[in-house]
């Protein structure tokens, strides 16, 4: 079946099987290999991106669940000029990456949170520890990437504030 | 940095990202120890790191195993005709094709032998049974139900104490001579007699049962492999990530019977290791063997089941432990402990110690005496016995060592810090001689313990817990204080397979004065790109961000055998300073040379050499380089260049300590324990990097709350294993994980070429027993209970509240 979405702005548009997962699409068929791969149950959040703003786990996704939805993935935090988000520049400030397996997942978690957040320097511990929950990590004991997060927050509020 | 140019199909731009130099701010980088942003960050945050499931061949075919759903039985015939059949199979590859390539069974990290497919009969729930190869991923998942195998099922033995039961099936009757389940005889250390004497004098004594149960490393990546065998020029790629490509070469050149010069690893980035990504897997073999049958590059990536179920797990060590004192000081310790092996003995363990460095187990205390025994047993598990974040056996040790002080002092009516205060080994006792053989060679506990006091208020909590126990609530406090043996090791003593434990460096400066430092430790996520810089750049003052860090390729690394049991920072560190301190010295004889004096006239400061009493004349490292690369009379017996390698040898192990409190709240309604606080000060000597060194402690504290509340392999009767996915075997997420309070004391390693002593497992060795210690430290003042195994998770707590504890098993 054929299948088109916008993933971090750029048309793609695939004849795929019926059963193919959002999650290989994305690495096999738009061939972003950022987007990373660990659980098949929906438990590990690593394959986390966001659809049409809002995170879901692509590895129980299929990819015609997509079809003509807009999808963001760690490819897509980047500015075209090679800026860094905010989001990536925190977790690596933060020392909120060891091995960096379950960092993009994190990492667009954490974009969608600021974003939706009505006041985002205000997040409490728990407001971010429940917007990562659905996440693991094996390498960071989470305290640094909630600094990462919280960085990137107390950033953007800066640059607004100076703008 | 992860080798760049050998990552086919990567964004075009990935080797201009892939430096530290992105950032503008990585400029203010230490010239050596200190505080310092990573330089690998700049791939990872922009999803460009470089996985083994993100490497794809031209002409690629996908693998997948078939497994058996029986822990035990027969194989009576297997029919893959259909799976042939289907058009998108390259090859079903079994056992006896297997045989033909002399490639049925292979060796595992303990002398034992391990089937790669089953011919005669499986022994685990999920063990390799046949292996297929087709053009797509998705296809070669349907070919596996087009296999036929008939089996022929046999009683399984899942409980270890049942293993040598005189009725108990034969599970390895592949092993010539093999009339029982034992997988080692009984190994033992300590003076059993100087022990008895001990207990015989002793006041108090406490015994307690203590299980250490079955988990799991559970990396975020699973395993996997590309295998690339070239069959015009007999050269085999395996693009894998694994935590010691060296060593996993020499067993591939055996196990194949390649020459080893024509195997090249290329470990690339990796997604967390924690011991499981130690061995060698079947699917690997399979997938070498499998790009030999199909001529073409096989990719083979097993799912999370395959990865909980049949690689490496951790621990499953059943403890009968006895801990004894004597005026108020703990005195003596027995251990006698059972370990359930699995079918294959694929222990992870140095050859002369087949219990690891178990033996560590009278922990930080100065004891009058001590023995301990272990010995192992086949079951109808997977094998494995990998060191899950832990030095060889150590996070057994500590965990029998701390639950028994904590139930000593229940007997004794006193203080859990108060009875290890009295019992530790003093600051002028070391170098110590422990009663199970070990040099401890440096150490202030009281200090390291004081200061966790001082953190937590501990007096304090006590005084809150006593206010919370009376009012109905449930309130524990958790101690624990760990000593670990890591960086293995010593030549004379440790080898793996032959292998002597030791790691290589070379150092390259080049003309410009930057530098590539090649290492043999294989980093996981550890940092290595950044803190081996670092140690580059304390030695000889070159800029961290001008110090290429090579690792993860077999072909341009020296050899050494990698990463887990802590050793990267104390034996490839100790390297990486030896070979840096070998081009200093070589630099001062160039430097005599352009100051036109002699090399004992010069002294060293950061970056440069200096004529002694003239300090203005001196010459910059990267003068010196400029110099040594060029057209230049050169010092005499010295060749020209700036280069040297280096092996360490490390003459003892360190022995890095740690003093950790936890405050839980247990539900007394549901069993819940909820960690509220955790304290952990290390001690680890010299920091490179105390980032790097904090975030190593926070997540070997995450994955000890794991262990000590959730995480569990179980099984059935049958053998089946009951937690084959996330949802069934649970892992701490950022809700079950405290904000973590970390403090320090320092004491260098007197031994180690820069004063450091190995971090990475710490954490995972403390917390554990100390959040173990809080709940049984709250149910014993709240209901009486004196203990529970792990995992603390509300259904086992809530039994122990009623009296009905059980071993997790």
């Amino acid at each position: 079946m054929l299948v088109s979405m916008t993933i971090n702005g750029q048309e793609h548009s695939h004849d795929v099987e019926p059963r193919l997962l959002l999650v290989h699409y994305i690495r096999e068929n738009a061939e972003l290999h950022g987007t990373h791969w660990g659980c098949d149950t929906s438990n590990c959040g690593i394959c986390v991106v966001l659809m049409d703003g809002e995170p879901i786990k692509s590895c129980t996704t299929l990819a015609a669940m997509a079809d003509g939805h807009e999808i963001i993935t760690v490819e897509g935090l980047e500015a075209a000029d090679g800026t860094l988000d905010p989001i990536q520049q925190g977790f690596h400030e933060m020392h909120g990456l060891h091995c960096g397996f379950c960092t993009p997942g994190m990492m667009v978690t954490g974009r969608w949170l600021i974003d939706k957040h009505p006041n985002p320097t205000q997040m409490t511990d728990h407001e971010i520890r429940d917007a990562i929950s659905g996440g693991l990590c094996r390498c960071t004991g989470y305290n640094n990437i909630v600094k990462a997060i919280r960085w990137a927050a107390a950033y953007e509020a800066d640059a607004a504030g100076r703008s | 940095m992860a080798t760049t140019e050998t990552a086919p199909g990567k964004h075009p731009d990935w080797v201009a990202h892939a430096t530290g130099d992105a950032f503008g701010k990585i400029t203010d980088a230490p010239v050596g120890f200190g505080h310092m942003k990573r330089k690998e960050d700049a791939r990872f945050i922009r999803g460009l790191g470089n996985y083994t499931d993100d490497v794809r061949l031209p002409g690629m075919v996908h693998g997948a195993l078939l497994r058996s759903p029986y822990a035990h039985a027969k194989i009576v015939s297997i029919d893959t005709s259909a799976a042939l059949a289907h058009p998108k199979v390259a090859a079903v590859v079994i056992a006896k094709d297997l045989e033909t390539l002399g490639l049925a069974w292979m060796p595992t990290i303990s002398y034992d032998t391990q089937a790669v497919l089953a011919g005669d009969k499986v022994r685990f729930h999920l063990q390799e049974v046949a292996f297929v190869i087709a053009t797509d991923a998705y296809a070669a998942q349907d070919a596996l139900q087009l296999i036929e195998v008939e089996y022929d099922v046999l009683p399984a033995i899942v409980n270890a104490r049942k293993a040598l039961d005189p009725d108990a099936p034969l599970i390895r009757d592949d092993k010539v001579g093999q009339t029982d389940n034992l997988a080692s005889p009984e190994w033992e250390a300590g003076d059993k007699a100087q022990c008895d004497r001990v207990f015989a004098e002793a006041d108090t004594v406490a015994v307690r049962d203590l299980l250490y149960p079955r988990c799991h490393p559970s990396p975020m990546e699973t395993c996997g492999m590309v295998a690339d065998m070239n069959p015009e020029t007999g050269q085999l790629n395996i693009y894998n990530g694994n935590q010691a490509p060296h060593a996993h070469r020499t067993v591939y050149a055996q196990v194949a019977g390649l020459p080893e010069q024509n195997i090249r690893i290329l470990c690339n980035d990796i997604g967390g290791g924690f011991g499981n990504k130690v061995p060698v897997y079947p699917g690997y073999v399979c997938a070498i063997a499998g790009s030999i049958v199909a001529g073409a590059p096989v990719k083979w990536i097993e799912d999370r089941s395959e990865n909980l179920v049949t690689t490496g797990f951790a621990r499953d060590y059943n403890m009968h432990a006895e801990l004894c004192s004597k005026g108020g000081k703990i005195t003596g310790l027995r251990v006698n402990t059972l370990a359930d092996h699995g079918a294959f003995d694929s222990t992870a363990q140095p050859t002369k110690f087949p219990a690891g460095f178990f033996h560590i187990v009278t922990g930080s205390y100065d004891l009058d005496g001590a023995h301990c025994a272990v010995k192992a047993v086949y079951t109808n598990k997977a094998p494995g016995g990998v060191a899950y974040r832990c030095s060889f056996r150590i996070t057994e040790a500590i965990y029998c060592i701390e639950r028994m002080v904590d139930a000593l002092a229940m007997e004794m009516n006193v203080d859990p810090i108060e009875l290890r205060m009295k019992s530790f080994i003093r600051p002028e006792q070391f170098p110590y001689e422990t009663a199970t053989g070990w040099t401890y060679d440096s150490g202030d506990y009281h200090k390291t313990m004081k200061l966790a006091m001082e953190m937590a208020d501990y007096e304090g909590l006590r005084r809150e817990q006593e206010e919370k126990i009376a009012n109905g609530e449930i309130m524990g406090i958790g101690v624990t204080f760990f000593t670990e043996g890591v960086g293995a090791g010593p030549r004379r003593h440790m080898d793996i397979l032959g292998l002597a434990m030791n790691d290589g460096a070379e150092l390259r400066v080049h003309p410009s004065g930057k530098a590539v430092v090649s290492i043999s430790a294989q980093s996981q996520g550890q940092g290595h790109e950044t803190t081996f810089a670092q140690i580059v750049a304390e030695e000889l003052g070159i800029s961290p961000n001008e110090i290429m860090v090579r690792h993860g390729d077999t072909d341009k690394t020296p050899y050494g055998l990698g990463t887990y049991g802590s050793r990267s920072t104390p034996v490839s560190g100790g390297a990486v300073a030896v070979v840096s301190r070998k081009v200093r010295d070589k630099a001062r004889a160039f430097a005599a040379v352009m100051l036109e004096t002699r090399p004992e006239d010069l002294a060293w400061e950061k970056g440069r050499w200096y004529v002694k009493g003239d300090p203005e004349r001196g010459a910059s490292i990267e003068s010196i380089a400029e110099y040594a690369y060029g057209p230049n009379p050169l010092p005499e017996g010295l060749e020209g260049g700036l280069d040297a390698n280096a092996v360490y040898d490390p003459p003892n192990l360190t022995y890095p300590y740690g003093a950790y409190i936890s405050v839980v709240d247990i539900d007394p309604g549901t069993g819940k324990v909820t960690l509220r606080r955790f304290i952990a000060v290390d001690d680890c000597g010299v920091k490179i990097n105390p980032m790097v060194v904090e975030g190593q402690i926070h997540g070997g504290l995450a994955e000890g709350v794991g262990i000590a509340l959730m995480e569990l392999i179980s099984f059935d009767e049958q053998g089946n294993c009951l937690n084959a996915s996330f949802m069934d075997y649970l892992l701490p997420t950022a809700l079950e994980c405290p904000e973590w309070e970390c403090g320090e004391t320092v004491t260098p390693c007197p031994h180690h070429p820069i004063g450091a002593k190995g971090v990475g497992e710490s954490a995972c060795n403390g917390s554990p027993p100390c959040i173990t210690n809080a709940v049984i430290d709250g149910l014993y003042r709240a209901k009486g209970i004196k203990h529970m195994d792990m995992p603390c998770n509300p259904a086992r707590v809530w039994a122990a509240m009623t009296g009905n504890a059980q071993p997790a098993q």
